[in-house]
Order: structure tokens, then C-alpha cells, then sequence
């Protein structure tokens, strides 16, 4: 497994394999304080486990989603976060890469999120299909909102449309989080930090003090 | 940092130290920097924060942006090379145990002082003697005034930001120690007008941080009286590390080397002796005894080439990490099946972490504040010291917690937006952008970190059954929380629901059995190696040195016979400091 090639999945589920039975098994016990038995083990180094920060580090799985996946990913993304006056649109920063790395991750809670995402992009444009004859990416934006307003999750969902609500549920989660954690949206956000100030720490601005009425513990 | 790579050692040094963070660091530059020859033996890799920490870097550079995964769960650019998993380096938990203790190691140069929240409190008078106070656990062999100047002699060393509270049990240091802390941000100014009418005590952290230069020119002096070189030597490095630019968490590690590392702070001088060869991915296995029993050196695992080899000197000094440096003494049976400085039966035992739960809310009071770059110094400024010691009559359970706190406008991570789940379900569009903007830094949370009793079923032995990829039979480890920490969890979850409550948020409190973390999460284990008085029931003396083989020392968490809420680092830079000079003294008196 080195660290700059992409590892492929059937190898890197047959490293995990060797590492857990390589590995003591750590006994999974139910008791009252103590409910999941420790992270596995990888049978060699890798990048997440000893990255090289100067070197570049490249994500190491291969990404699974397919073409036609990443632009119904990058439609509904957009439709989330669109363009603003003051922040650019998900797929600007590279939310659809972020969400095929994301589901491509061989831990287990990512491979959890791997069905609810795929299974999810089938069914929207199933939906898609049903209602429009065409797939979501190439609706438009009225139609695309048509679908989202029934699966968003406010005000109630419908049965025949849960399946839609749980994966879009979801969706918004990791879209919002590969967002915000891209720099370039942080203006916007109102992050100004991770830039060094000279001198001691300026502390609450003066006008905050006042306005939460914190004058009596600075 | 030059670093003896060439995996050459030479044939017989004064002082092996095995381990290269806080105890072992210590060690190596005190004895280095008075002229003794020592070698460094370090499990992990190479590793030098100057070059190799991600400071400035964004999530978005990372795989995943960042996030935790279960190989990095404190997120890609934590500094630290391994985690409760180290590949080929397995534990195991006995069947049937109450709670699998998780297992944190480090597999770097300075070990987990790359990795460590700076978080820098004194034991105070009532920690060194919980026995004599509640007759619960034992008592130290020392006190509190023994231990003091080391505490002023670190934290002039490393430098450490605090202030004086003249708090019961939470002491203050010596005029003119302390940096100026910085000044609180907003959230932990909220925390502190709540705190002021709940009556707990919100002040100024302590953390191993530089708010200004060091004092370079005047302190070595103070530190190193009669040792004109290692007065030269300590300014200059000194000199050379930049007060902290308030950015960039530190569990990255430091490149300006504002914060403490052993890496930056101990071994750049211990090398500038000459006196310290270190080699990197050696495996200790056990330390090695003449037929008198003296310690002869020890054996280790040479990673790189896989072969076994041995290095020899007068003295071993075992600061390999808590349970490691116990792994190593039961490991060594060339005497005694139970292993080395064993005779009292308490090696691997008295194993404790911290009592540790957390609790975090939205609060309104912070929404839509102006933008203000609360990165600071990149960890807590404000902590809450355990201010009801003379309460515990009333509180039934014995020993307390102190509060440490965070939230605001941090460097957003791919988690960081979990609460727009609460405030916006089923927004999206421009709408959701103004509801992340309008909710973004407006979230606070406490943890604490509580003392845990000493108690028998919580131990470490070797498995009989399992080795690691370098053939070292591993450690099983007997976990059960008492009482006391169960409703120590519980009683922290309702104060922190009083602050977040006081703060003008909603609190959803859990029990303490359902709020205390895993055994082995806080990463304070301590106690497998203990310190006392008397042989029978102690490991090594005060000054670290085991009973049963006067030229072997323990100098890491190992020793400490209790587990006082205040973060173990400290103490144990302190206890290494102090156990080195008495152990110059020794050799140069003939007796070891």
C-alpha cells in the first residue's frame, strides 16, 4: 500500500481484513459504560495513519461515484448553496469532489453514508423521471425545487417520499460541511481567523462587551 | 535536528532514557546539559515540528477537509503519529471487563507532547495527601512544598500563561513565573458572568504557551546557576522561540515553537551538548540486569532493519509512557517471572485515567455578533479550577473536576454545522446561507476532567496469548469505574447544564453513567509504577528510582500514585527534573 498511489478498494478492505485478524480482536462487550469496542487497525502506514504534511497528501481511496452521479450531486448541491452576493455556488469549491471522496472512504460510517447517498441520487432521479421524464440535473430549477420542497423534511414528509427526505436529510449535512470547510467561503461565513496578529491578543471587540453587557467580568 | 540516523550507538553511555516526551525530554536535557552522555531510545519516527507542522493549512487541502476518521480521530492535521491504534502494536482487553480501556500511544519524536492541550496546573497541597484527607487511595511521598520550586523551574522553562487566583488547592506560582494570560473571548467572558452567580469560579488558563518572548536573557541564570554552558545553550533557544501569533490549533504542533513540545523545547538544547545520541524506531523490549541485578542496558526491536539489538549504560531511566514503560518492566523476567522491580506486586496496577464528559449548547446571546478572530492561542483561555475541595461531605464522592471550556468562531470544520439540524430543518437555498451565517459561532460547550480513585480492578498484565508484529507480548487491560467517578460524571453534567443554562442556552444534561467517556479517551493514564514510601508498597522512591534496582528510574505518568484533576504534564516535567539532579547526585556520591 504505498502512499501516493491510489489504493483500490478490493486492497484496502483486504488490509483492514489482515489488520483486525493480524491484531488481537478487541472484544465488542454491551456494558453500561462502554458500548463500542476501539477503532480498527490498518495492516501498514498510510495516509491517513502518518500523513506527510510537506509531501502533498492525496486522498487515498479510488472515488466511486460515477459521471452521472456527480451531476445530479453537483445539481442538488447547488440547489442547497447556491451562488450569493458574497459566497460562490457548493460546486465552486468543490463539493461534489468532496462528497465522492466522502462516500468513498473505507471506514464503516462512511460506507454507511455511501448507501444513503447512491441509493439517494438513484431515487431523485427516479423521481426525476417519474414526474419530469428527465433526470434531475436537467430540470429546471422550479422543478428541481418542486422535488426538494417534498423530500427537505419542513413541513412533514410523505411516506412515498421518506426514502428521498433521509438521503436529502443527509446530502444537506455533507454539503454544508464540505462548504464551510473550504477557505474560500470563510469571509462570507464571518471566520476571520488562522492569520497571525502581532502584539497580545486583541480580545472582544469593545461594542460586544457592551451590547452583552460584559463590562463587570473583562 | 540532528539525529543520530545512522542506527550506530556507541558502545556504552552513562544514562539510557527510553521515551523522548515530557518525563524522558526532561531527563535527557537535564542530565545532557551537566555533561552526562546519554542515549535516547524513541519507538516512534523521526519527526520535527519546525518543518513538518501543518500550521497555516485549511480543511480543504486535506483528504476528507480534514475531518476526524477513525485513524486521525482528533482530524487530519493533528500532529500525532498513532492513535488508540498503532498498526502491529495490538492490546487487548480481558473478556468480560466493565469497559475496554482504549490505549493511546504515540509513534514519534516527543510523543504526545506534540499532541497535548498545553493545559499546565500544579497539584496543589490536599493532591500530594488524599489519603490523610479522605483515607481513600494512598498518599505521595512527598508534598506539596517539596515539588513547588520544580513547578516555578518548569514553567519558567517552557513558558506557561496563568494567573494567580488564590484558589484553595490550585496553587499559585511564584511571583514573576507566569505569562500574562490572554485576554477571554466571548463566550468564555458569558461563561464567566454565568459562573459568577452559580459561584463557579471562571479565571485564567494555564496553558505551555508563550504570550510574549521569553525572558532570555535573565532567566538561564536563574535556571542553571554555576553551568555557564548550559546557561548559553538554554538562551539561545530561548532567544530563538517566537511568542505565540495567536493562530492555528496546537495540537498541530508549533513550527515558531511558541507552545511546549519536547521537540522543541527540551531536545533542540539537549542536542546542542553533544552529550545526546538519539535513535528513532527502536522498539525497547526489556531492560537487561547483570548477575547482581543491576541494570546493564537494555534489548530493543531496530524497526528499520528488524533485528534485535542491545545498547549498554551505568544508569536506565524508563520514560516510555505510562503503560509502555509498565509493558517494558513486566517484559523483563530475566530474574523474576513477575517481572522487574516487582517485589511489591504493583507494577501494571493502579491504573487510572481522567474522569472525563462534555456538554455543549447553542446560545442565542452569541448570534450574529460582529466577525472578531477568536483563534487566540489556539486552545482555552479561561478554565474553571475544582472549587468545592472543602465541600466533599456533602457531594458524595470524593475527589473533583475541573472545567475546561471552547466554542465560537473556530476554523469551521466539515462537523462544525451540525446544529443547523436543530435551528433550520428542511432549509435550503439562500435561506440556509443566512441561517449558517447567522448561527455560526454561536456554539459553547464545557468538558471535565475529574479525578478517578485508584481501585483494584482497574490494572494492566500481559496477555499470555498475543505479541505485536515485533514479537513483545502485549498488555490486556481490567477496567471498572467506582461510584465515585459515575457520580463526579454526573455532578459535572449538571453544572455544565447550569453554565450553559446561565449563558441563556438550553441544556439537555445526561446521567453520569451515560455522560462519562471512554476509559483511556482522556489520555491522562497514570499510576502503573507508583511512587512511596515503602518498598512493599511502591515501585520506585520519590525520586522516581525503582526500590529493587537502584540504577533504574521510571520517569514518566507511571509514578504518580494518584490522578488529581490537573493534567498530568506538568507534573511529571516537574518529577523528572527533580529525580535527575538527585540522581547526578547519586552518581557522583558512588552510589549508583
Amino acid at each position: 500500500m504505498s502512499e501516493s498511489s491510489p489504493i483500490s478498494r478490493r486492497n484496502a478492505l483486504k488490509g483492514l481484513l489482515g489488520g483486525a485478524a493480524g491484531a488481537a480482536a478487541v472484544p465488542a462487550i454491551a456494558a453500561p459504560n462502554q458500548t463500542e469496542p476501539a477503532p480498527p487497525v490498518h495492516a501498514s502506514r498510510f495516509v491517513f495513519h502518518d500523513p506527510d504534511f510537506m509531501g502533498g497528501v492525496k486522498f487515498p481511496w479510488e472515488k466511486l461515484l460515477t459521471a452521472e452521479e456527480l451531476a445530479t450531486t453537483k445539481a442538488l448541491a447547488d440547489l442547497i448553496l447556491p451562488k450569493d452576493e458574497t459566497s460562490p455556488a457548493a460546486s465552486e469549491v468543490g463539493v461534489p469532489d468532496f462528497i465522492n471522496e466522502w462516500v468513498s472512504a473505507d471506514y464503516p460510517a462512511h460506507q454507511e453514508d455511501r448507501e444513503t447517498i447512491r441509493g439517494g441520487l438513484g431515487w431523485l432521479n427516479t423521481e426525476s423521471f417519474k414526474r419530469f421524464e428527465k433526470r434531475f440535473e436537467e430540470l429546471a430549477e422550479a422543478q428541481q425545487t418542486q422535488i426538494a420542497d417534498d423530500i427537505c423534511g419542513a413541513p412533514e414528509v410523505k411516506q412515498e417520499h421518506r426514502v428521498g427526505a433521509v438521503f436529502f436529510k443527509r446530502f444537506r449535512q455533507l454539503c454544508v460541511g464540505g462548504y464551510y470547510s473550504h477557505s474560500q467561503t470563510w469571509k462570507s461565513l464571518g471566520y476571520v481567523g488562522n492569520i497571525s496578529i502581532g502584539g497580545p491578543y486583541p480580545g472582544v471587540l469593545p461594542e460586544v462587551i457592551e451590547k452583552l453587557g460584559l463590562q463587570d467580568v473583562v | 535536528m540532528p539525529v543520530l540516523t545512522e542506527r550506530k550507538t556507541q558502545p556504552q553511555y552513562d544514562v539510557i532514557v527510553v521515551g523522548s516526551g515530557a518525563g524522558g525530554g526532561m531527563a535527557a536535557m537535564i542530565l545532557a546539559l551537566n555533561g552526562v552522555k546519554v542515549l535516547m531510545i524513541e519507538a516512534g519516527r523521526n519527526y520535527e515540528p519546525v518543518k513538518e507542522t501543518p500550521m497555516f493549512n485549511t480543511p480543504e487541502m486535506a483528504p476528507l477537509h480534514g475531518a476526524a476518521t477513525p485513524d486521525r480521530p482528533f482530524g487530519f492535521y493533528d500532529s500525532n503519529v498513532g492513535g488508540w491504534q498503532v498498526p502491529g502494536e495490538p492490546y487487548t482487553n480481558k473478556h468480560g471487563t466493565e469497559g475496554d480501556f482504549w490505549w493511546w500511544r504515540a509513534r514519534m519524536l516527543g510523543g504526545r507532547t506534540n499532541h497535548w492541550g498545553r493545559i499546565s496546573l500544579r497539584f496543589g497541597e490536599f493532591d500530594f495527601k488524599p489519603k490523610s484527607r479522605d483515607g481513600l487511595g494512598v498518599d505521595w511521598p512527598v508534598n506539596y512544598a517539596d515539588i513547588a520550586p520544580w513547578y516555578d523551574r518548569v514553567e519558567q522553562l517552557i513558558g506557561v500563561y496563568g494567573e494567580n487566583d488564590g484558589i484553595a488547592n490550585a496553587p499559585n506560582s511564584s511571583p514573576g513565573v507566569l505569562m500574562p494570560p490572554p485576554k477571554p473571548r466571548v463566550g468564555e467572558l458569558l461563561a464567566k458572568k454565568a459562573g459568577r452567580k452559580l459561584g463557579v469560579p471562571v479565571v485564567a488558563a494555564h496553558r505551555a504557551v508563550l504570550s510574549q518572548p521569553m525572558d532570555w536573557k535573565n532567566l538561564p541564570k536563574v535556571l542553571f546557576p554555576n553551568n555557564p554552558k548550559a546557561q548559553e545553550i538554554i538562551g539561545k533557544d530561548m532567544m530563538s522561540r517566537a511568542a505565540c501569533f495567536w493562530a492555528t490549533n496546537c495540537i498541530r504542533g508549533c513550527s515558531i515553537r511558541a507552545n511546549f513540545q519536547s521537540t522543541t523545547v527540551l531536545l533542540p538544547p539537549a542536542l546542542a551538548t553533544g552529550n545526546l545520541d538519539i535513535i528513532t524506531d527502536a522498539m525497547v523490549r526489556e531492560v537487561l540486569l547483570d548477575d547482581s541485578g543491576k541494570a546493564t542496558g537494555v534489548h530493543y526491536i531496530d524497526k528499520v532493519t528488524r533485528r534485535d539489538a542491545i545498547a549498554k549504560a551505568r544508569v536506565v531511566i524508563l520514560a516510555a509512557s505510562t503503560c509502555e514503560t509498565s509493558r517494558i518492566l513486566l517484559n523483563s523476567k530475566s530474574r523474576d517471572k513477575a517481572g522487574l522491580a516487582n517485589s511489591s506486586g504493583q507494577v501494571g496496577r493502579n491504573l487510572m485515567d481522567s474522569v472525563g464528559t462534555r456538554l455543549g449548547a447553542h446560545i442565542p446571546a452569541m448570534e450574529d455578533l460582529p466577525p472578531m478572530n477568536e483563534d487566540g492561542a489556539g486552545g482555552l483561555h479561561t478554565y474553571v479550577p475544582w472549587w468545592l475541595v472543602n465541600e466533599h461531605a456533602k457531594l458524595g464522592f470524593a475527589r473533583g473536576y475541573h472545567i475546561e471550556m471552547g466554542g465560537g468562531r473556530q476554523m469551521p470544520e466539515v462537523k462544525s454545522f451540525g446544529y443547523l439540524d436543530s435551528t433550520s430543518p428542511g432549509v435550503y437555498g439562500r435561506k440556509l446561507k443566512e441561517e449558517a451565517r447567522r448561527y455560526y459561532g454561536a456554539q459553547f460547550g464545557f468538558s471535565g476532567r475529574g479525578e478517578m480513585l485508584p481501585n483494584k480492578d482497574c490494572y494492566s498484565e500481559l496477555d499470555p496469548n498475543v505479541v505485536d508484529q515485533w514479537g513483545i507480548p502485549v498488555l490486556r487491560f481490567h477496567w471498572k469505574w467506582s461510584d465515585h467517578e459515575i457520580k463526579q460524571a454526573e455532578h459535572m453534567q449538571q453544572t455544565f447544564a447550569a453554565m450553559i443554562e446561565g449563558m441563556g442556552g438550553k441544556a439537555k444534561p445526561l446521567s453520569g453513567a451515560d455522560a462519562i467517556q471512554r476509559p483511556g479517551e482522556i489520555i491522562h493514564e497514570v499510576g502503573t509504577a507508583r511512587m512511596g514510601d515503602k518498598a512493599a508498597e511502591s515501585v520506585t522512591n520519590q525520586y522516581c528510582q525503582t526500590w529493587d534496582v537502584k540504577n533504574l528510574f521510571l520517569m514518566d505518568g507511571s509514578v504518580l500514585p494518584s490522578n488529581p484533576d490537573k493534567n498530568p504534564t506538568l507534573t511529571i516535567l516537574a518529577l523528572a527534573w527533580r529525580s535527575s539532579e538527585w540522581l547526578m547526585e547519586e552518581m557522583k556520591r558512588g552510589n549508583i
